[in-house]
C-alpha cells in the first residue's frame, strides 16, 4: 500500500515501513537502546531526504523508548534518581553538542567528522562489547565463573568525592562520574544525531558498576527525555518532521519494542552483550567500509534551499 | 484519449477565438490536460498531456516543415554537487560546485534530434538540449555556466536524469496532423511541489518561428496541505503534537501488551 508522506514529499510503502519500524523496535527493546543509528541509514536507504529522516526518527525513539520504559518501570527496573542525575550532564552535554555541531559546520568537514566518528564509536564500542562478550561466554564454557569482577573491586572511580547513594541500583557513587557520562552521552547525541543508547548502556554496566537489571530501563528514561527534545527542537527550527512517517514507524517500533524486551529477558546476559557487540561493530564495519572503498559514483546531488 | 483529444480541440477553437497574434505567419496554441495537479494520499506520480495547434495565416509560407521543442522547467532551487577523492586512504568529499536557482524539474521534448531542427549556434541561442540549458553556477565567485562537458554538470544533470527529474527525449512531441501535436509530461512520484513553466517553440527551416508558454502547478491539498502548513507555521504545536502522539503511541502499546 503506497502512501504519500505529507513532509519528506515522497510516497512510500507502509508495510515497509512498518516492518522496518517493527525490526527496530524489536532490537532496541531487546538491548535497551534508542535504535536511531539503525533507523536512520534505513530510512535513507529507502529514499527520504536525510534530514526528513534524522528529525522523524527521533520521534520513533522516543515512542518505543517511552513504552519500554514503561514495562520496566512496572518491573522496577528504573533506578529514577540515577535517571535524573544523568539527565542533569545530559542537557549540558546537548548544549555543548548543539554549539560544536553549528562550529563544525561553518569549517564545512561535519559530513567527514560524523562518518568518521561513526566508525570510531561503533567499532570501538561494538569490538569490546563482542570481545567481552565472547570472553564472559568461554569463561562460563570452561565451567568458571560467568559474573565479573563486578562488586568489592575498588576502582579510582569509586574515591572520588560527592558520594550519593542509588538504592533501586543498589551502589553508592560519586556523581561526578555519572554527570560526566551523561554530558558525553548528550554531547554525542547532538553531533552525531543519534540517542546514545548503545554507548550509555555499556558506559553503566562497566564503569559505574551499575547492576544489569536497571541499566536498561534507566538508559530507556534518558533516550525518551532527549528524543522528546530532540523533536520539538527539529520541529521547531528546519520543520522537517514527517508526523505521518512517524506515526507508522511509532506503530511498527512499539510492537517490535515489546516483543524484544521479552526476547531480551529470555536471553542470557552475556548472550544479549555479546550480540548487541556483533550488531554495533557490525554497523561500524559497513560505515568504515563505505569510507574505504571507492564509491559507485564519486558525485553527490543536494537541494539546499528552494527558492522559489 | 479521444476524449481528451475532443476536449483540447474545443479549448484550441476557444482559444483560437480569444488570443489576439502579433505580426507573424505562425500562432501556438496549447494547453496541458490538468493545470493543477493535487498531491493526496495516494498520490504516487502523474503524467499530464500538452496539446497544441499550430495556426497558420495568409502570410505563412506554403508547405513548411514545423519542429517543435517543449521545455518543461519546475521550481527553482540551489544545489550543490559535491566530488569525493580519495584522502589518506579514504573516500571525503573535497570539491563541489554550487548551482545557483536551477530547476529541481527539466524536462525537454521534441519531435526530432535537436540536431535535425537547429544549427549549434541556433541550439545553444534557444537553449535546445540539457547541454544547452544554462545552468547557472558560482565559480569562485562568479556566476556562470561552463562547458556542457564540464565534470560537475555533466555528472548533476547524469543524477538528476536517474531521478527522472531531468529529461530529455527527441521523439517524445508527435505530430497528429501537419499542425496538431501531443507530448506527454511524465511526471515521477519525487517532483517538487510548486509551479511548472511549459515553454513551446516552434521552429521551420533551422530557426525559431514563435513561441508560447503556458504553466500547471502541482499542489498538496486536504491532509498533506493540512500537514505540510501546520509543520511549517506552527512547528512548536507540531512538534508538541508529534511528541504528545509519540508518548501515547508508546503508552498504548504498554496497555496492548501488558501480560500481568
Amino acid at each position: 500500500m503506497q502512501l504519500y508522506l505529507p513532509i519528506a514529499d515522497i510516497p512510500v510503502n507502509v508495510f515497509l515501513i512498518l516492518a522496518m519500524g517493527a525490526a527496530v523496535g524489536f532490537v532496541s527493546g531487546m538491548f535497551g537502546i534508542g535504535g536511531g543509528f539503525l533507523m536512520t541509514p534505513l530510512l535513507i536507504f529507502v529514499g527520504i531526504a536525510p534530514a526528513v529522516a534524522v528529525a522523524s526518527v527521533a520521534s520513533h525513539i522516543a515512542a518505543s523508548s517511552f513504552s519500554g520504559a514503561i514495562s520496566y518501570w512496572r518491573r522496577r527496573a528504573i533506578d529514577p534518581v540515577l535517571a535524573v542525575v544523568l539527565l542533569t550532564g545530559g542537557s549540558l552535554g546537548t548544549a555543548l553538542g548543539v554549539w560544536t555541531f553549528t562550529l563544525l559546520r561553518s569549517l564545512g568537514q561535519l559530513d567527514l567528522m560524523i562518518a568518521t566518528s561513526y566508525v570510531i564509536l561503533l567499532t570501538t564500542v561494538g569490538g569490546l562489547m563482542f570481545w567481552e562478550g565472547l570472553r564472559a561466554l568461554l569463561r562460563a564454557r570452561k565451567g568458571g565463573p560467568v559474573t565479573l569482577r563486578r562488586p568489592g573491586s575498588h576502582v579510582w572511580i569509586h574515591g572520588l568525592p560527592l558520594k550519593m547513594r542509588f538504592k533501586r541500583s543498589k551502589i553508592y557513587l560519586s556523581v561526578i562520574p555519572v554527570v560526566v557520562i551523561g554530558l558525553i552521552i548528550g554531547f554525542i547525541g547532538a553531533v552525531m544525531g543519534i540517542g546514545g543508547g548503545f554507548i550509555l548502556v555499556p558506559l553503566l554496566i562497566y564503569v559505574l558498576r551499575v547492576p544489569t537489571s536497571t541499566v536498561i530501563g534507566t538508559s530507556m528514561v534518558l533516550t525518551l527525555v532527549t528524543m522528546v527534545f530532540a523533536t520539538m527542537l527539529h520541529a521547531v527550527t528546519n520543520h522537517l518532521v514527517d508526523a505521518v512517517l512517524a506515526l507508522i514507524l511509532m506503530v511498527g517500533g512499539v510492537t517490535g519494542a515489546q516483543f524484544g524486551a521479552r526476547a531480551g529477558q529470555k536471553i542470557r546476559g552475556e548472550h544479549l552483550r555479546l550480540l548487541l557487540g556483533l550488531l554495533v561493530l557490525a554497523v561500524g564495519i559497513r560505515f568504515a567500509v563505505e569510507l574505504v572503498i571507492r564509491p559507485e559514483d564519486l558525485f553527490t546531488v543536494r537541494e539546499t534551499g528552494v527558492t522559489g | 484519449m479521444t476524449a481528451h483529444l475532443a476536449q483540447m480541440l474545443g479549448w484550441l477553437a476557444l482559444g483560437a477565438a480569444l488570443v489576439s497574434s502579433p505580426v507573424q505567419a505562425e500562432r501556438l496554441i496549447v494547453s496541458v490536460s490538468n493545470h493543477r495537479v493535487t498531491v493526496t494520499p495516494n498520490y504516487s506520480g502523474e503524467e499530464l498531456v500538452l496539446f497544441g495547434s499550430v495556426e497558420k495565416d495568409a502570410n505563412t509560407p506554403p508547405n513548411r516543415n514545423y519542429d517543435l521543442v517543449v521545455t518543461v522547467a519546475g521550481p527553482r532551487a540551489d544545489m550543490v554537487t559535491r566530488r569525493k577523492e580519495r584522502r589518506f586512504g579514504i573516500w571525503i568529499n573535497t570539491d563541489y560546485r554550487q548551482f545557483l536557482k536551477v530547476p529541481t524539474y527539466l524536462a525537454l521534448f521534441s519531435n526530432r534530434p535537436f540536431d535535425a531542427i537547429a544549427s549549434p549556434e541556433v541550439q545553444r541561442r534557444q537553449q535546445l538540449g540539457l547541454n544547452n540549458v544554462l545552468l547557472t553556477q558560482r565559480v569562485s565567485g562568479d556566476y556562470a555556466d561552463v562547458v556542457p562537458d564540464d565534470a560537475f554538470r555533466s555528472a548533476f544533470v547524469r543524477l538528476r536524469k536517474q531521478h527522472g527529474l531531468y529529461r530529455e527525449e527527441t521523439s517524445a512531441v508527435t505530430f497528429l496532423t501537419p499542425t496538431l501535436f501531443r507530448t506527454g509530461i511524465p511526471l515521477p512520484a519525487e517532483v517538487p511541489i510548486g509551479l511548472y513553466n511549459v515553454e513551446i517553440k516552434l521552429f521551420a527551416d533551422g530557426a525559431l518561428v514563435t513561441k508560447t508558454d503556458t504553466a500547471f502547478e502541482i499542489v498538496k491539498v486536504g491532509f498533506e496541505q493540512f500537514v505540510a502548513t501546520t509543520a511549517l507555521q506552527h512547528g512548536f504545536v507540531y512538534g508538541l503534537i508529534t511528541a504528545f502522539m509519540a508518548l501515547m503511541t508508546g503508552w498504548m502499546a504498554s496497555i496492548v501488551f501488558r501480560r500481568d
